[in-house]
């Protein structure tokens, strides 16, 4: 083989169940999960900053559980129900209570580190739907973000599980 | 950056699992992924084939009984910090999980692969050691359990052979009359510790310190365990007999400089948290046994 020659790399199918959709794509076993959700299926919602799992910008809900989409390979995630930030919108189009609570108190600013921050406060009000400051900071620690200050955030999520109690209540 | 070229293969079987292996000895094993992906994508390193263990349900389990506390490779450290009977049984456990990584890493990384990864800036390499744990290892040729001293022989490196996958660790019961306690400095909750550690002190009948063990993490090259029993010759924990242990504990380690810490201030930061974490320890042990004659 001449170094000019083209190699051809094995791809393999891959069924993911992505916001209660199923997609099928064919991609290498290399693929990452954030970038399959990107590229192959088209939803950019979902950012990549690090792809070494320190920012949290790719953070999804695996089973419910926030994990780092870039940790995982497409092909190891078709046993699982994938929710990323398209997700988390009610079926009716109106904004979640986290998407609410960003807007209501200037959550983000460049909004780069936004859906990582979203889909992790989601599985952290369900867990907690009471949370105090101390307990909003804990849930985000693991987020990176380059331009709030975080004040805004930490404020977000104690307006974010307000929210979710009043929609609970009703 | 993304991760060259492999081919996956993802067992429904150990036996499947085990026999690839075999075939392979180049292969890796994909537990959680949280130190092997970012490893793939950084191209720091790279595998002719994965052999993704996720399809193991098998391998998920936690069981306790009256020995101790046995979880299997595919038991994600978040399942094992929220498991009341092993934070009861142990717990060093939760003690230690509570400072490993931040939620969302600890939702898919395993316990199991943390100790096999063998890095010693990782909690749960440190606490095997510390508690006396071992590690069950299989292969097509059989098992065997390995002890954690024999376990840990080199940075990130352990004695497992190419062939062998782990299957789980056991974690003794923490012994009557004994307490722990563990803590770290970190940059920030949930990074990596710039020195980190964890204590198990026994006390006799009468409250006198009889044994005392502490571990370090992010301060060697290897999970460090250092018995510090003769820096209490008469069973008293004081500034004096504190400091002294922190002294011989420092001596037994061998801190680096890092862009985020000298050498000396980890030095220091050991002997700082040596005297902390053996008084809690042994307050610990007391507020167990107080317990037990109340109950
Ligand atoms: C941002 C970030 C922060 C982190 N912070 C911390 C921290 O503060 N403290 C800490 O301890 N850890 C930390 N980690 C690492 C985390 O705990 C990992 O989950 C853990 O070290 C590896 O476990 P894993 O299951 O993800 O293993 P993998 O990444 O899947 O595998 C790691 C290595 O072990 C091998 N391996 C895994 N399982 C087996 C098995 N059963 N048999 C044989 N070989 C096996 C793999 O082949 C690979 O070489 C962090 C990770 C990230 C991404
Ligand atoms: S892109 Fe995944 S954590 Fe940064
Ligand atoms: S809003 Fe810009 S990175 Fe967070």
């Amino acid at each position: 083989m001449t170094m000019s020659e083209p190699t051809s790399e094995e791809t393999v199918p891959v069924r993911l169940h992505v916001n209660g959709v199923t997609h099928d794509i064919v991609v290498p076993p290399r693929r990452l999960l954030s970038d399959a959700l990107r590229h192959d299926i088209g939803l950019t919602g979902t950012h990549v900053g690090c792809e070494h799992g320190v920012c949290g910008a790719c953070t999804i809900l695996v089973d419910g559980a926030p994990s780092r989409a870039c940790l995982m390979f497409a092909v190891g995630a078709q046993d699982v129900e994938l929710t990323t930030v398209e997700g988390l919108t009610h079926e009716d189009g109106s904004l979640s209570p986290v998407q609410q609570a960003f807007k209501d108190c200037h959550g983000l600013q460049c909004g780069f580190c936004t859906p990582g921050f979203l889909t992790t406060i989601a599985a952290g009000i369900r867990d907690n739907p009471d949370p105090d400051r101390e307990d909003a900071r804990d849930m985000i620690a693991g987020n990176l973000c380059r331009c709030t200050g975080y004040q805004n955030i930490v404020a977000s999520v104690l307006r974010a599980a307000e929210i979710q109690r009043e929609e609970e209540a009703s | 950056m993304k991760p060259a070229p492999f081919t996956y293969r993802r067992p429904t079987s150990l036996t499947e699992a085990l026999d690839l292996l075999a075939q392979e000895p180049e292969a890796k094993v994909l537990a959680g992924g949280q130190s092997l992906v970012p490893l793939l994508s950084m191209r720091l390193s790279s595998v002719p084939v994965l052999i993704d263990i996720n399809g193991l349900p098998d391998l998920a389990r936690v069981t306790v009984d009256d020995s101790g506390v046995r979880f299997g490779a595919l038991v994600r450290h978040s399942d094992l910090l929220a498991h009341e009977g092993a934070a009861a049984a142990q717990p060093l456990l939760a003690a230690a999980l509570r400072h490993v990584a931040h939620p969302t890493i600890r939702n898919r990384g395993t316990t199991v692969g943390s100790i096999v990864h063998a890095d010693a800036s990782g909690e749960m390499p440190m606490i095997l050691r510390l508690a006396d744990g071992t590690l069950t290892v299989a292969s097509s040729r059989g098992r065997r359990e390995i002890a954690a001293r024999d376990l840990f022989v080199g940075p990130l490196e352990t004695s497992l052979a190419a062939d062998e996958i782990a299957v789980e660790a056991f974690v003794p019961a923490l012994p009557a009359g004994s307490g722990v306690a563990f803590d770290e400095v970190a940059r920030r909750h949930g990074d990596y510790a710039l020195c980190g550690v964890g204590a198990v002190v026994a006390l006799d009948g009468a409250g006198s310190v009889e044994h005392v063990r502490a571990g370090y993490v992010s301060v060697s090259e290897t999970p460090a365990v250092v018995d510090l029993t003769e820096c209490f010759p008469d069973g008293e924990m004081t500034a004096r007999t504190l400091a002294a242990a922190g002294e011989m504990a420092v001596g037994q380690l061998d801190p680096e400089s890092d862009i985020h810490g000298t050498a000396d201030y980890r030095a220091q930061l050991a002997r700082a948290l040596t005297a902390r974490v053996l008084k809690a320890a042994q307050d610990d042990a007391r507020a167990r046994a107080a317990q037990k004659v109340s109950s």
